[in-house]
């Protein structure tokens, strides 16, 4: 492993915003492959800073600094990649469902499951299972990802996955399901495909349930 | 200052179990404590028993109204569960909470009316919770509008500018603590609360980043507070944050807090 590389994973994990971009520029003019920066670079380190999280060793604004300085660094390896070799891991809806404004838990999600190299559509907050059809219908991800804050919101789980089965859609899309008073218990009882207890879980989850596919 | 006492939550574990249970005994102490530690209204939810909530909180109602004179701070989202429990009250109670959104804007705001009760309103719409200060004053604007129009008097709404974490938003505090000031100043008479925890979502020493921002929010005008008044460095904070406003003529509140030894 190209020694760039490991300086690019320390200033991830490091939250160096300020190095990020001329190390993945050096990395580039070295002639290291922009996928294998990706991989090797950015998407491993924020491997690491999900699992620091998850081990509660570091704090959330920790993560996001960590996630931020990953994006600059994509930002500057992306137009390299040639339309046939970029490898999108697939496509990911996330939404916080009808009734629940609530979105911070979400965003965070999103940002580590952008980390980690999927393609992930923010479908927003308040939003009703007819709404949540149409864009499954129209945009055809592999997994949803629903959030709620509430217990009262989180019925809306339970009819999302139900109607999902009732259209035949659920082997073509996965569903995972998470937020505060979610539990893996609840999960499994209405018939979600995985449950993640932080966001760290939730990309583990979404890697395994969109390998699975 | 006004302090509704936020202890008896169903989102608490031990709370929740005591609903269950129906361990009276339990909910007639949380309310005792919460007076005798200073507390103006008692906040009642019941909220995680879904589709039993009105009965459970009714229960409740019964329990603190058993144990304490103080007025209750009813909160539930809907309209029904609030109009259930209206008619067990011995005193005007605040209700926790509207929003800007229809529903609950024409189903509670009648109720607050015909009950004189205080009432929380967020600054939330069907569209947005506002971030910035100015989507919070603005749609401060709009829930003085539709609480004056609905006949509740302006001095009975107590306007929650809406706190983020810190930690996912750097703005927040600063968003809030200048709504607050915009608000006091705009619409006189009017009146504005919040909670203290949200702010300290995803940091370490959550409760001292609480009580900094209580202390700061105070400087810029906030005169209504959801805590819990038994947490003793935050009624501390509390206490010395009004005497450094100004709000606590010859600190004579503060003096009293430090010989009841409720300041170390």
């Amino acid at each position: 492993m190209s020694d760039i590389l490991q300086q690019i994973r320390d200033a991830i994990i490091r939250r160096k915003r300020g190095e990020i971009q001329g190390l993945v520029e050096t990395a580039v003019k070295e002639g290291i492959d922009p996928n294998g920066i990706i991989d090797n670079g950015l998407i491993a380190a924020m491997d690491v800073v999900g699992q620091q999280f998850s081990d509660s060793e570091i704090f959330v604004p920790e993560m996001l600094v960590s996630a931020l300085t990953m994006k600059m660094g994509l930002d500057v390896v992306k137009p390299l990649l040639k339309s046939d070799n970029a490898r999108p891991r697939g496509t990911i809806m996330m939404a916080t469902v009808k009734g629940d404004m609530h979105d911070i838990g979400k965003n965070i999600v999103i940002m580590m499951l952008e980390g980690a190299g999927f393609q992930v559509v923010d479908l927003g907050v308040d939003l009703t299972v007819e709404k949540l059809m149409e864009q499954i219908e129209s945009n055809k991800p592999d997994l949803v990802g629903l959030s709620a804050l509430l217990t009262t919101t989180m019925p809306e789980m339970r009819r999302a996955v139900q109607i999902l089965h009732e259209r035949g859609l659920n082997e073509k899309v996965k569903v995972m399901v998470g937020g505060a008073p979610v539990s893996a218990s609840f999960a499994e009882e209405i018939g979600a495909d995985g449950y993640g207890a932080d966001a760290a879980e939730a990309v583990e989850v979404a890697r395994r349930l969109i390998s699975d596919l | 200052m006004l302090i509704a006492a936020e202890r008896i939550n169903s989102s608490r574990k031990r709370v929740a179990q005591a609903i269950e249970a129906q361990d009276g005994e339990f909910i007639r102490n949380e309310a005792r404590i919460q007076t005798e530690a200073g507390a103006d209204y008692i906040d009642v939810n019941a909220g995680a028993f879904v589709g039993n909530e009105l009965e459970c909180l009714k229960w409740v109602v019964e329990m603190v109204q058993a144990a304490t004179k103080l007025p209750l701070s009813i909160d539930s989202p809907d309209p029904a569960v609030i109009e259930g429990v209206l008619p067990l009250l011995k005193r005007p109670p605040m209700i926790n909470s509207i929003t800007l959104e229809p529903a609950r804007l024409n189903g509670i705001l009648p109720l607050a009316a015909a009950h004189g009760a205080k009432v929380i309103g967020l600054c939330q719409s069907e569209e947005i919770m506002a971030e910035s200060t100015d989507d919070k004053v603005r749609l401060a604007g709009q829930l003085v509008e539709s609480v004056t129009r609905a006949g509740v008097p302006l001095n009975n709404l107590y306007i929650d500018p809406l706190v983020y974490p810190l930690a996912t938003h750097p703005q927040a505090a600063m968003a809030a603590m200048e709504a607050i000031e915009r608000i006091m100043k705009e619409y006189a008479g009017v009146h504005t609360i919040c909670g203290l925890t949200n702010i300290s979502y995803g940091l370490p020493e959550r409760r001292l980043i609480n009580r900094t921002f209580l202390a700061a929010a105070i400087s810029r005008g906030l005169d209504a507070v959801i805590l819990d008044p038994t947490d003793a460095p935050l009624f501390a904070a509390l206490k010395a944050g009004l005497a450094v406003a100004a709000r606590d003529d010859y600190s004579m509140d503060y003096i009293a807090a430090f010989r009841a030894g409720r300041l170390g």
